[in-house]
């Protein structure tokens, strides 16, 4: 393991900079502007995660491991992995941005604003860091605070009842997670190491009970269907910033949790409920795009394209080949930037027409061509035209789709077909259709900072759409170690007596994979010593 | 075979996209902006005959620019049937050029700075799909093409332009990213690559089944996802857009709907057949007979279809339906003269489709008049007009010495070879039908009575508009006499 510090300096600089606003004196200019240095500096700092990261292993890199309270055998234990590393990233980069398109979009108690963002970037990179489950429980709630205030202070008009509404689905969802997370720490051998945790063999029946528990705290947050009603109002009440950070980064805590607790410490309960999360997967891509294609709202209309492209992320997880989670995670950090880029730019066209309606900021035409051509280009990339982002993530995610099952691969394609019309649709009614704004709202082109904001996601969606092979080389290690963790044959090698507790309510579905553990769990080690090879050999051939 | 690794195809293709940049940055001086817009036609067409002897001499030019995964790349490959392609395209480019450059300004057109942007990033587009090396390329360009050439096609802006628009949109990007997009994910799936291999991609694959469906009957849903994901070659039923688009200004209609876009969709089934499955897979899965019968429903019935039609860029527009389905047809008799005359009739069909809608949009210049009833008797003011239209016309029905004979020639060799009589049948019956819906259009403008003012003011179009069409009508009888340098290049491309 390579040890370092620089994950806690991650941590620790934002704090520090939210300290340093707090201390100084108000001043709302001096406010922005340390915010501003402290989430560059913290990117700044992020860069030797993206090239000093070893692409040659699965094991933990940058390590800090110090013992926190003993007693309980808690540690603090920070470290990043192929699945965690761009993730991390994806943050650093995305709080400067929310800085800068907050600058003049925020002028009431901006200090308190901008501690905010910077305490939300510290807890956020925690959650992705943490080796130690209490530690993630911790950041997971700590990230919590800083979203609910900016919704609940700096939102719309309906903000306090969005607010509220995010707070509790969140809660509701991490309160199951937080049991599971103490009843592992018994059963596993009073240890709250995730990678201690992610080699154990657990019963068919905990693991059962494990599995829902972690799945109903993650699919809140993703959010999957039908858990995804509170996305839309806590997207269209809260300020850009809040908007950016919601979709580019909170939203990935969820299938990011999928990837580091679901699968590897529950496999056999991940295999048995995979047909279920796949029907929801495809349930949320075709009703999101089908509501984003009613919306007349731009907000709402981005809120619910994220449904849509999450249930790409989820289908991808749970197909369990490896280009589908390699796609799955590609698809969380397009998601991220797109979808960001899109926020950000709906931000920009409101603070000119304080209208969120498509038909207020309708018929732009030519009259703000820098604004029309990137909302062109940032759409086109979040339906996934050839050569931006979103088209590497959704073939890999649809090639593991099809891989493991034809029906599900058809039903997404579906859901691409809606998504390119909204978007189409949206872009249309923007750039040509027809426009109710009053005449004394004029609608000016972007300035320096507004572009400046853009062009860093611009440049990866372009970046990610022509040469993905240096994001997708950083996490195949870790995604053929996960395949393994979660393969079937170790999944039955665990699930002694998987036959005796029969698994509670079952579709006809999972009888198959019952007995297929069954079965597999008949083989001999040496079976299982080859086995294993062939899968990684069989990898490499299909790409 | 030999290959030669070359930068051409990719600077062909960024010629126009360059241009399009320079139109953008001159719509204050359209003399300049046109000028960029010609400069980059001259450009590309010398870029594109410059590689015609390295082809022919049976070499084949490869270029990539980017590896984006395991064998998926955005890579060139310019063989015989794409520099055929591609020649033809930006030879008319420049033509159509003029051409708009006489109609657009003769109409006081507005937005004409978006309508050359778009018209250039169109030919880039083409060009892409001309000289793509594998599905990932021709994909990517395929909808680049589909996005650029919607603010074309809804030029005037009108409700009824939203409408067409919408259709096209409708037609040809809902099909491209459902059924296209999934089959072309079906074959990395199955093969790992997307590059195209003259013996067929799936010749190799030794599984039997895939997600439990056998791999014959995958193969042969995954054709008709391609054959229909191509919506631009306009098979019946996917063809309606086609006549909707007609809204356009007549010369997108030209250089689009019977050049680049059209086009673009036949290339891309001609790819289909030779490039992706190869010819023995087609045999084996009895593909080509499918696909000859579609092409056959096509041809007729929209033969039948433009007999009805009074509007003569719609009448046009139901021709161009019929006549690409002749390329499919071709290729789809899977033996060397059907696929020669099917790939020669993208060069034929091309000049001569060209050369009418041009004769469509001088009557509409000079007279304001689209309707075949309203033009009696308007030979004797637009003789020049006229005459290109009829030389048009004879190439379509192809009679010898003009373009469209070789096309028919071939195919009818095909049929023969192959003993398919049905189809011989086809081709001879819709040969009539050509008859039928273009002879009266020409008889009736020669010898038909006049209208009572007598086209009182009408006179022959300005000379941009009419030396454009005079230079693609003699590109029509030059092809029909002097077809061996396409012929040749097909016969390298299908080796």
């Amino acid at each position: 393991m390579h040890e370092s510090n620089l994950l806690s300096l991650l941590i620790i600089l934002p704090t520090l900079g939210a300290a340093i606003i707090g201390l100084a004196p108000r001043n709302d200019e001096w406010a922005r502007r340390i915010a501003l240095a402290f989430t560059l500096l913290v990117f700044v700092v992020s860069l030797p995660l993206w090239f000093l990261f070893d692409t040659s292993t699965h094991e933990m890199q940058f390590v800090t491991r110090v013992s926190w309270i003993p007693a309980f055998n808690v540690n603090y234990a920070v470290g990043v992995d192929g699945i965690s590393v761009l993730l991390v990233l994806l943050t650093t980069l995305i709080t400067p941005l929310c800085v800068l398109c907050s600058w003049k979009a925020i002028d009431a108690r901006v200090k308190e604003y901008m501690m905010a963002i910077l305490i939300m970037e510290a807890a956020l990179i925690g959650v992705f860091v943490s080796l130690d489950l209490l530690l993630f429980f911790v950041f997971w709630e700590a990230e919590l605070i800083p979203m609910f205030l900016i919704i609940g202070v700096w939102g719309g008009h309906r903000r306090v009842y969005a607010a509220l509404k995010f707070f509790l689905y969140t809660m509701v969802g991490s309160l199951p997670m937080l049991v599971a997370i103490l009843a592992l720490y018994f059963v596993g051998g009073e240890t709250f190491d995730i990678q201690e945790l992610s080699k154990g063999s657990y019963s068919a029946m905990f693991q059962f009970w494990v599995f829902w528990a972690f799945f109903l705290g993650f699919a809140i947050k993703v959010p999957m269907f039908p858990f995804h009603t509170w996305l839309p109002d806590a997207h269209v009440e809260a300020p850009t910033a809040g908007s950016v950070m919601l979709a580019s980064v909170m939203l990935k805590l969820g299938t990011y949790g999928f990837l580091r607790f679901c699968l590897p410490i529950t496999p056999d309960a991940s295999h048995a409920f995979a047909p279920v999360i796949l029907a929801l997967s495809l349930i949320a891509i075709i009703w999101g795009s089908y509501m984003a294609l009613v919306q007349t709202d731009l907000k709402k209309l981005v809120a619910y394209s994220s449904v849509g492209h999450m249930g790409f992320v989820t289908l991808g997880i749970f197909v369990f080949n490896p280009q589908g989670i390699e796609g799955a995670l590609l698809q969380m950090v397009n998601h991220g930037i797109t979808t960001g880029a899109l926020f950000l730019m709906v931000g920009m066209i409101y603070e000119r027409t304080h209208s969120r309606l498509i038909s207020d900021c309708g018929g732009l035409r030519m009259t703000v061509p820098i604004y029309v051509t990137l909302l062109a280009i940032f759409s086109f990339a979040s339906f996934g035209l050839p050569g931006t982002n979103s088209f590497v993530g959704e073939f890999l995610v649809l090639v593991g789709s099809f891989k493991s099952n034809l029906l599900a691969g058809a039903i997404a394609l579906v859901g691409v077909v809606l998504t390119v019309a909204y978007m189409l649709w949206m872009l249309q009614r923007v750039v040509w259709g027809e426009s109710t704004r009053k005449d004394d709202v004029v609608v000016t082109d972007l300035n320096g900072r507004e572009i400046a904001t853009l062009m860093p996601l611009l440049a990866l969606v372009f970046w990610i759409g022509f040469n993905p092979e240096p994001f997708i080389v950083r996490m195949r290690v870790s995604v053929e170690h996960l395949l393994l963790e979660v393969s079937p044959v170790r999944g039955a090698r665990n699930a002694v007596g998987l036959n005796e507790i029969a698994l509670p309510p079952k579709p006809g579905s999972q009888h198959a994979a019952v007995a297929n553990f069954v079965a597999a769990s008949r083989t001999t080690p040496a079976d299982l010593c080859l086995a294993l090879p062939c899968q990684i050999s069989n990898r490499k051939q299909t790409l | 075979m030999e290959t030669l690794i070359s930068i051409k195809p990719l600077l062909a293709v960024l010629v126009s996209a360059i241009a399009a940049v320079l139109v953008m940055s001159s719509h204050r001086n359209p003399n300049l902006r046109e000028g960029w817009s010609i400069g980059a036609g001259v450009i590309k067409f010398l870029i594109v005959i410059s590689m015609t002897p390295v082809i022919l001499s049976g070499v084949v030019i490869k270029y990539t620019v980017f590896k984006i995964l395991p064998g998926v790349e955005l890579a060139f490959t310019v063989d015989g049937i794409g520099l055929l392609f591609a020649t033809t395209s930006s030879f008319l480019w420049i033509i159509t050029t003029v051409y708009s450059m006489g109609y657009m300004r003769t109409l006081e057109e507005h937005a004409q700075t978006r309508y050359y942007t778009c018209f250039a990033i169109a030919l880039s587009s083409a060009m892409g799909v001309a000289f793509a090396g594998n599905l990932f390329t021709l994909f990517f360009f395929y909808e680049i093409l589909s996005l650029c050439t919607l603010p074309l096609v809804i030029h005037n802006e009108a409700a009824k332009d939203w409408d067409a628009g919408r259709k096209y949109l409708l037609y040809l990007v809902g099909a491209s990213s459902s059924i296209l997009l999934g089959a072309i994910i079906l074959t990395y799936c199955l093969t790992g690559t997307l590059e195209f291999n003259k013996a067929g991609m799936f010749a190799g694959i030794t599984a039997t089944t895939f997600s439990g469906m056998e791999i014959p009957t995958l193969l042969t849903v995954m054709y008709f996802m391609f054959l229909y994901g191509f919506a631009k070659a306009g098979l019946m039923p996917m063809h309606n857009w086609l006549p909707s688009a007609m809204v356009a200004p007549t010369p997108v209609s030209a250089l689009l709907h019977a050049v680049a876009v059209v086009k673009v969709g036949a290339f891309c089934i001609v790819r289909l057949v030779v490039d992706v499955f190869g010819v023995p897979q087609m045999q084996n899965l009895h593909l080509g007979d499918y696909t000859a019968v579609i092409a056959s429903i096509t041809i007729l019935a929209s033969s039948a279809y433009a007999l009805t039609q009074d509007n003569l860029k719609m009448r046009l527009a139901y021709s161009t339906v019929s006549q690409l389905s002749y390329i499919v047809l071709g290729v789809a008799l899977l033996s060397v003269s059907g696929i020669t005359g099917g790939i020669i009739h993208i060069v034929n069909h091309a000049f001569t489709k060209i050369t009418l809608f041009f004769c469509a949009g001088s009557i509409y210049v000079a007279s304001h008049k689209t309707n075949i009833s309203e033009m009696h008797g308007i030979a004797r003011k637009m003789p020049w007009t006229i005459a290109a239209f009829a030389i048009g016309s004879l190439s379509i029905i192809g009679v010898p010495l003009f373009a469209g004979f070789i096309t028919k020639w071939n195919l009818a060799i095909g049929t023969i070879e192959t003993k398919s009589w049905m189809l011989l049948g086809v081709i001879l019956t819709s040969s009539l039908l050509n008859a039928a819906y273009f002879a009266p259009v020409v008889y009736k403008a020669v010898f038909g009575t006049p209208p009572a003012d007598g086209h009182e003011g009408v006179s022959e179009a300005p000379y941009k508009v009419l030396i454009p069409l005079l230079i693609t009508a003699a590109g029509t009888v030059i092809l029909g006499i002097y077809p061996d340098h396409f012929l040749n290049l097909i016969k390298v491309g299908i080796r």
